[in-house]
Order: structure tokens, then sequence, then C-alpha cells
């Protein structure tokens, strides 16, 4: 199973779609979809089951379960993919489709895209490409998990901030 | 100096990506009085999964009203579920990583005399957040998790202490 999601503000119908028409024409592959408030106009997959939002506990299940990980460049998506060590295909929401206020998801993307198990589609196309790939969406990539607190540094900064 | 247990510190961040990043930086402020807020309720649930795992008391949690900047109202709303909620909690030091619900919190917590901390996000790689910007006068501890943000803050008042992944 692949697990896609949008996170928790916006739809980004450009992923969504791209995605659903990947799964209708490849037909061997099951996707969830965790796909925002679509509303009434939104973008409504036809090739996979989806819900608008999950609950914490939901999401970590889904995210449990998938052999991959498809995301937009969102730091709770990314963080919790590696948390659970499963590899992850992002896409960065661009200002100018209108998909977020600016394009600090290009960003984010840029700076996850070295680190192991994160992949980068630049656009719907290479998305497919990628979706294609085999290498992507092996279940049994060895991972890293990561730990599930932040860098050293920054708690000690912030303790002793605390304890001052 | 108070003992750490009777440190009372407020860890606040929206749902999302935020409080992701919020709860990384959960070590610390282990063994201090804990109160957690975020804009919804389903958060708890992992609080009191944690708690039952490793055998640590239940934080008390809130949750306010999630609002996006455009939502004046929402915001209002958001703004005054805050104020009691520090009236009643009176932490002696506030965290946030974002967003707009920890900009109030650190805005409120100051005129209270609370000590505050805030960690922009990770995603802002370019410049800081709207809130990360705004919060500045009233952040004791002023964090960017991106060097060249920090060096190129003309104040010096802005830190880079590392990142949360």
């Amino acid at each position: 199973m692949m697990f896609l999601t949008v996170g928790n503000e916006l739809p980004f119908d450009r992923l969504v779609k791209t995605v659903d028409q990947w799964c209708g024409a490849s037909k061997q592959h099951t996707v969830f979809g965790q796909i925002g408030s679509v509303g009434e106009e939104g973008y409504k997959p036809v090739h996979f089951e989806w819900e608008e939002f999950l609950s914490p506990q939901a999401y970590q299940d889904k995210c449990a379960e998938a052999e991959l990980i498809i995301a937009h460049a969102g730091m709770g998506s990314i963080i919790t993919a590696l948390e659970v060590s499963k590899p992850v295909l992002i896409m960065a929401r661009l200002a100018a489709l209108e998909e977020h206020r600016n394009d600090h998801q290009v960003a984010t993307a840029d700076r996850f895209s070295q680190r192991k198990g994160v992949f980068v589609a630049e656009d719907e196309h290479i998305l497919i490409e990628m979706l294609d790939e085999k290498s992507c969406r092996s279940g049994n990539m060895a991972l890293e998990q990561i730990e599930p607190y932040a860098e050293e540094r920054l708690i000690r900064t912030i303790r002793n901030f605390i304890l001052s | 100096m108070i003992p750490v247990k009777q440190k009372r510190v407020l860890a606040i961040a929206s749902s999302g990506g935020h409080w992701v990043e919020l709860r990384r930086l959960r070590p610390a402020w282990k063994d201090c009085q804990l109160i957690y807020v975020s804009t919804s309720k389903s958060r708890e649930q992992e609080l009191i999964k944690e708690a039952e795992e490793d055998g640590t008391p239940l934080p008390v949690f809130y949750d306010v009203v999630e609002a996006s900047r455009w939502e004046k109202l929402k915001l209002i709303r958001q703004l005054l579920q805050l104020l009691i909620i520090l009236l009643k909690t009176r932490p002696d030091v506030i965290v946030s990583t974002g967003a707009a619900c920890g900009y109030f919190a650190l805005k409120i917590g100051k005129t209270l005399g609370a000590r505050t901390v805030w960690v922009d996000s990770i995603a802002n790689a370019e410049e800081l957040s709207l809130s990360g910007e705004k919060v500045a006068g009233c952040a004791d501890l002023w964090l960017t998790q991106w060097e060249h943000l920090a060096e190129s803050n003309r104040k010096g008042t802005l830190r880079y202490e590392g990142t949360v992944v």
C-alpha cells in the first residue's frame, strides 16, 4: 500500500490527480489518500480510497503500513516518514499555481533531497516516472530509523534556558 | 533557582507540521510541569499514549480554535482562549514552533511575566515565517533552524542552535 498525504491544511489537486491517474493506469497498486478539505470543487480520486483528514493515530498507522509515502513537501509529512523509516516521495507546492502562499516547500524539498529515502519530484511528469521506478517503491529499502528527538544541541539550548 | 520539577512549561504549536517539530523538542522539558496547547483536540491521544508507555504523568492539554491569518474572528477567539489558558496556568516558560497560536501565546505570556522561546519551523529556509518575524520583540530566545538566516540577522538576536531533524 502507498500512502498519499497532503498535510493538515490545503488540498493539493495537482499531486492527488497525478497519483490518481497513475493508479488508474498501472492498476497494480493500492493507494490510500489523505487529501485535505477538497469541498465541492476539489479533485476527488476515483482509483483509490481516500479521506479528507485522519486522526493522528490513523495517520501514524497508515504511515507504518505503507511501503511508500507520497506527500507534499511539508515538514510534518517528511519527518513522520523518516520517523517510521519509510521512503517518501515528495512534490513541492508552488506559489505560482496558488498551492501555497510562497515557495518555501521548494526549499524544503531541496534540503531533504540529500537524505536517504527521500525522493523529490520536481513536477507531475517526474512524479509519474518516479512512481514507475521500482527502486523507489521497494518495501525492503534499508532505511535508518531517525531518533524521535531534535538535535542534541537544540535540546540542550532550550533546556538550559528553561532551567536558568 | 527553581527546581526542575517546579518549573512550569507551556509548549504550544498548531496541529500538523508545527506540532511534529515541537514534539521533537520534548527532552528539553523533561520532568517539568507540562502544559501542551494545540489547535486540534485529537493531539491529546498521542500524549495519553506516551504517558502510558513511559509511565510518566499525563501533561495538561488544551485545544484552541484553528485560525489562519485571514480568519479575523477565529483569530480573536483563539487569542481569548489563549489568554484564559495563560491566566489559568501561569507558565514560567513558553515554547513554540508556530504558527499564529504560538505567536499569541508568546505575546500574551510575555506581558504576564513568562520567559519565552520561539523556534521557527525548519520549513522556512529562505526567510522567517510571518509569525517568526513578528514575534521578535517578545521572544527571549529567538531561534531559526537555518544558519544563514541567523547570520544575516542585523541585530544578531536571531540565533541558530541546530535543527529538529
